[in-house]
């Protein structure tokens, strides 16, 4: 299958580019934008980000293996990012990620983020969203879940399937 | 009565106030960017002049806010450090990467008066000769991003941004730039480095101070969101005016996020050093009080990198006694007013102004596995002691918490800790280690009673879950 960026986000990419007194500095919003559009980050879109911004390959490969958010394979389509961080876990977010694994018949014992094999759901343990005063918070793809219950993630669940 | 003084979230929260720049002006809003633009230049007693910028940073600098990120350091101080003489341009970066466990106000900030935001960058822009800068968002805050963007694009149809700002002659741009879930991000020349594509490694200082050698090698501010928002009032009020919020080398207002084992956790903004720590977590205007039948244990005064309080705890604050002279009062841990100086008096400080509360019901070996997770998870890994140390600690808390532990856990975890504070080349080694250090010493025997209950199972035959 061949790598292709449709042209409306290679202009969108461009303007971006003109944000930086050096075209480096776009990396980072480059590859939000590709991994938005493509699900995750292809080695094709990291040669293309390298070949777009003047770089080697690895200055863009190092980049997508150090930031948590960035993936290199794709994820489902309803990607649940459970906060683990302190506030969350005194308010029970150890229950709120196993809930979601045991529905969805995923490994508890198993870190990382871990995909459905329909490749409807992933689930993750992240850490600290920043919501700390609505413990247990839940990220699901761009929206915060606030103050989440089993009711909750019962309602993700039947949404996403 | 303690109860909130809301300057930054006055109108956040108000039925009917929304994010646009309509809604802003209405409320006031760019009215003290068109203060600053018409402030005169004036001559000081001396026979000195300062132009209309320096009235600006003077103004800041009397003020006397210090930075809401963490550190707590003279927001006007810093920017007199930068090197107006260098010929280079100069940047300002809006940290907006709050990821610090526990603090949630800038998400505030960020969501509901994100103009409040905007006026601020462009004042301080304005006063320190800043024609280009960005507001650095954590990744994990798109929908902010987004509304960060758009109160751009109103700011310049205005006319407040652009090549001359209100027919100033004066050039500024803004960019929003969106980071990608790495908590290092947050330490200012990280920052740096992310935003110029990089891998988010802290540089060494010196040389690298960001208001010398920053971004692109050039001068550059880094200032929190919260911090920004007050420049924005204390042009409309003046610097001396706004140093009598608060209290002495404590001014302003500040906004505290309280969570954990309260009955209503929250944000509270409240005038520094007006309300103590008992009242942010008892008083009914506040946190109201822990969960019926319960005690308190423990309490992370400045998010999760700040050393922990511990119940009953006493301190000597230095105060002004009645005749003047400086005198040393015993303090009970709930009587520490919630301020910069009494907390660093009781060996802790303020941070972030993040409040986590924790209660008779928890275990501290297990509030601090999570804690130390955390930062294992987010050590960038340049620095050996701190890649290394983090790791360490929290796979033996981790043993610790599922039947490993061994009575020599809490010197271990001491003895990692100690070597890991100052020997690397940002304060990340720090944050690692204090929750280490301090919630070993001061609940040693909890560590060391788990320890020894483990090894008496084991004895007994039988295996931890760790060993599964």
């Amino acid at each position: 299958m061949s790598f292709t960026v449709p042209a409306k986000l290679e202009a969108q990419l461009d303007e971006l580019t003109t944000h930086y007194p050096q075209k480096r500095s776009a990396s980072l919003m480059f590859l939000h934008a590709l991994q938005e559009h493509f699900g995750y980050v292809s080695p094709e879109a990291v040669d293309w980000t390298a070949r777009k911004l003047g770089l080697q390959p690895i200055n863009v490969q190092e980049l997508v293996t150090f930031y948590p958010m960035f993936r290199q394979q794709p994820l489902g389509k309803t990607q649940v990012k459970v906060c683990r961080t302190l506030s969350c876990s005194l308010a029970g977010s150890d229950s709120i990620r196993k809930h979601f694994v045991e529905k969805l018949g995923l490994d508890a014992h198993k870190h990382g983020p871990q995909t459905t094999a329909d490749g409807k759901f992933t689930v993750e343990f992240v850490e600290c969203l920043a919501s700390c005063g609505t413990a247990p918070v839940v990220m699901v793809n761009d929206d915060l879940v606030e103050k989440c219950t089993a009711a909750d993630c019962d309602r993700i669940l039947s949404k996403g399937r | 009565m303690p109860q909130e003084q809301r300057l930054i979230l006055k109108h956040a929260d108000q039925p009917g106030y929304t994010p646009d720049i309509e809604c802003y002006m209405r409320h006031g809003g760019y009215e003290a960017l068109r203060k600053a633009l018409a402030t005169p230049g004036r001559d000081l007693p001396d026979g000195k002049k300062q132009t209309p910028r320096e009235v600006i940073r003077d103004e800041v600098l009397k003020s006397g806010l210090r930075g809401r990120g963490g550190a707590g350091f003279s927001a006007g101080l810093k920017w007199s450090f930068v090197d107006r003489r260098s010929g280079k341009p100069i940047y300002l970066i809006c940290n907006a990467d709050e990821s610090e466990p526990g603090t949630f106000k800038d998400r505030q900030i960020l969501h509901k008066d994100p103009h409040q935001l905007v006026e601020g960058m462009i004042i301080s822009c304005w006063a320190n000769d800043v024609k280009l800068a960005y507001i650095y968002i954590r990744g994990e805050m798109p929908h902010a991003a987004r509304l960060l963007n758009k109160a751009l694009d109103e700011a310049r149809a205005k006319g407040f941004l652009g090549k001359d700002i209100l027919g100033s002659g004066t050039e500024l741009e803004i960019h929003v730039h969106r980071g990608a879930g790495a908590y290092i991000c947050g330490e200012e020349t990280g920052l740096i480095e992310s935003l110029e594509g990089k891998r988010p490694y802290p540089r060494i200082k010196p040389p690298y101070f960001p208001a010398v050698l920053g971004l692109y090698m050039c001068p550059t501010i880094v200032n929190n969101v919260e911090t920004l928002c007050h420049v924005r009032h204390i042009v409309n009020m003046g610097g001396a005016e706004y140093a009598k919020l608060g209290t002495p080398n404590n001014t302003g207002t500040r906004i505290i996020s309280l969570s954990g084992d309260v009955k209503n956790p929250g944000y509270f903004e409240v005038e520094v050093g007006k309300v103590t720590l008992g009242e942010v977590i008892y008083h009914e205007n506040f946190g109201g009080g822990l969960k019926p039948g319960r005690t308190l244990k423990a309490i992370i005064p400045g998010g999760s990198s700040s050393k922990v309080l511990k119940a009953g705890e006493k301190f000597k604050l230095r105060k002004k006694g009645p005749d003047g002279q400086m005198v040393a009062v015993e303090t009970d841990l709930l009587d520490l007013p919630y301020d910069f100086d009494s907390l660093q008096q009781a060996g802790t400080m303020s941070g972030s102004g993040a409040v986590i509360v924790m209660d008779d019901t928890r275990e501290i070996v297990d509030v601090l596995a999570n804690v130390s997770e955390f930062y294992a998870h987010e050590s960038c890994g340049q620095c050996t002691p701190c890649r290394e140390g983090a790791l360490w600690m929290s796979k033996a808390l981790h043993r610790m918490t599922t039947g490993g532990g061994r009575s020599q856990d809490a010197d271990y975890l001491l003895h990692i800790a100690q070597n890991i504070q100052g020997r690397t080349i940002c304060a990340f080694g720090e944050a690692a280690a204090w929750p280490v250090l301090s919630f070993v010493k001061k609940f040693k025997d909890d560590f060391v009673a788990r320890g020894k209950a483990d090894e008496e199972a084991r004895a007994k035959g039988i295996v931890p879950a760790s060993h599964h």
